[in-house]
């Protein structure tokens, strides 16, 4: 294979990525609770306005791809003097925020009625029951779907590329521009987002089981 | 008489209506402390929307309510204060399920009444206590049958020392074999002073505990009496109409696992 040593030896150079990948993943899926939460539960329990201006909102980030709302933030936040990191982070969390409201949408769905009805028996008011009785219950319901998300997430991180911040997709391009070898080293990085994912999925199941309580059907 | 007694729940001229269906139709009741009030009557008449209008789980259309004092009804009332003072029981338990028994039963102490969670703990051991069940304190709900979960829903309500106890059918969703678990709780509770109001199919409860049965038929109270009077000489046709289909049924089924059994 045309270079292949070549290649090889740029490893630890793509390695040197994995940071920014993971600064760029962290900060997104922050963010995107951050965010995402709230807009969950203004969607669930706001009034008709603040529910379908969210849900307006959402699907209209949904319908709209990825690599499109990087070029828009970049083009505008580098009119403002902002580094293209910050345009990256700011469309992907964005992004993220969009299903991760979803899907706190739905964990916040699950629960059953009941639980905010005899939460408010004991004199809860309805913003005490949401934080100490409905909050807790669905992060726990949502950590499978969560992590699916974060798997996302982390190689969305890649599309970061296109706009020139050197996470690991922009040095493995570099790499595979020295040494024309696109296959080997596409490869190579792809087998790198494998073994993150990988490794990040299975952090997020000991935590699922680490959190989980005996639950019953809802 | 119990008119020398303090009134707890009084309710005027109670409205409800879902749609176009009028649950109910002008109830008014009067319960004075320590007095329990066994509420029957055919599926759909208004029992538990009655029940739920107390503590304003369920607004009423028009009305009043008081509960110790509290005009409920009141649009500028302290509502999350009053239902304090209110304790409920619900057919399918609704306990947390995040939490343990004794986390179900110190929640509300410490994020309501903001008890320190040390006092939290001892009321909360104490009250599982008093239900039988201090030995489930770390049990999570999926892990405890129907009846100790509806005991430890019971010792959650009487946690925050209510003035009233409201039990929407605390048994209907038990398996017969459970059911007796539950009501010797709630005999307990009644002769220790409780004020209670119970809405159940358990005639002989009824029977035993109530002081007054209410009889409930199409959104109105049909008969208000003793349970004497109510089950051996019903004044209205529909109250012995009912009677005597809950009777026969017992006759063919068995009677519910009522008593110790």
């Amino acid at each position: 294979m045309q270079n292949a040593e070549a290649v090889f030896s740029s490893l630890p150079y793509i390695g040197r990525g994995i940071p920014m990948t993971l600064i760029i993943t962290t900060i997104t899926l922050a963010f995107g609770a951050l965010i995402g939460l709230p807009l969950a539960l203004a969607r669930v329990y706001g009034n008709r306005f603040w529910a379908g201006l969210v849900n307006t909102v959402v699907q209209t980030i949904r319908s709209i791809p990825l690599i499109v709302i990087i070029f828009i933030a970049f083009s505008v936040l580098s009119d403002l003097q902002l580094p293209a990191f910050v345009a990256a982070c700011l469309s992907l969390a964005i992004r993220s925020s969009a299903y991760q409201s979803e899907l706190f949408r739905g964990a916040i769905q699950s629960i059953g009625p009941g639980q905010m009805m005899a939460a408010r028996a004991l004199g809860f008011t309805r913003i005490r029951a949401i934080f100490h009785i409905i909050i807790p219950q669905a992060l726990r319901l949502a950590i499978p779907s969560w992590s699916n998300e974060a798997a996302v997430v982390l190689k969305d991180s890649s599309l970061a590329f296109a706009v020139g911040v050197l996470e690991m997709m922009r040095r493995a391009d570099y790499v595979r521009a020295r040494t024309g070898n696109a296959i080997l080293t596409y490869a190579l990085v792809g087998i790198i987002y494998f073994l993150m994912t990988f490794i990040t999925n299975r952090l997020l199941d000991q935590l699922d089981r680490r959190l989980s309580v005996p639950m019953e059907g809802s | 008489m119990a008119d020398t007694k303090q009134e707890i729940v009084r309710i005027e001229n109670l409205h409800k209506r879902y749609g176009n269906l009028e649950v109910l139709k002008g109830v008014s009741l009067s319960i004075s402390e320590g007095e329990v009030v066994v509420v029957i009557g055919p599926s759909g008449t208004g029992k538990s929307t009655m029940l739920r209008c107390i503590n304003l789980l369920t607004r009423p259309d028009a009305g009043g309510i008081w509960v110790s004092g509290v005009e409920m009804t009141n649009p500028r009332a302290d509502i999350n204060r009053a239902r304090e003072n209110i304790g409920m029981v619900f057919q399918d338990f609704n306990l947390f399920s995040h939490l343990t028994a004794l986390q179900n039963v110190t929640i509300a102490l410490t994020k309501v009444k903001g008890m320190k969670p040390e006092a939290a703990r001892a009321k909360g051991l104490e009250e599982l206590e008093q239900v039988g069940l201090a030995d489930k304190a770390n049990a999570y709900p999926a892990q405890l049958s129907g009846g100790q979960k509806q005991r430890v829903a019971i010792a959650r309500a009487l946690a925050m020392d209510p003035k009233v106890m409201l039990f929407d059918e605390p048994t209907s969703a038990l398996d017969p074999e459970l059911i007796g678990e539950v009501l010797e709780v709630m005999k307990k509770l009644a002769k220790s002073g409780m004020t209670m109001l119970v809405v159940t199919h358990e005639m002989s409860f009824a029977r035993e505990v109530a002081d007054r049965i209410i009889f409930m038929d199409g959104g109105y109270i049909v008969e208000d009496s003793p349970p004497d009077q109510l089950f051996t000489n019903p004044k209205s046709d529909r109250a012995r109409l009912f009677l005597s289909k809950i009777e026969s049924y017992h006759r063919t089924e068995g009677p519910p696992m009522g008593g110790r059994g």
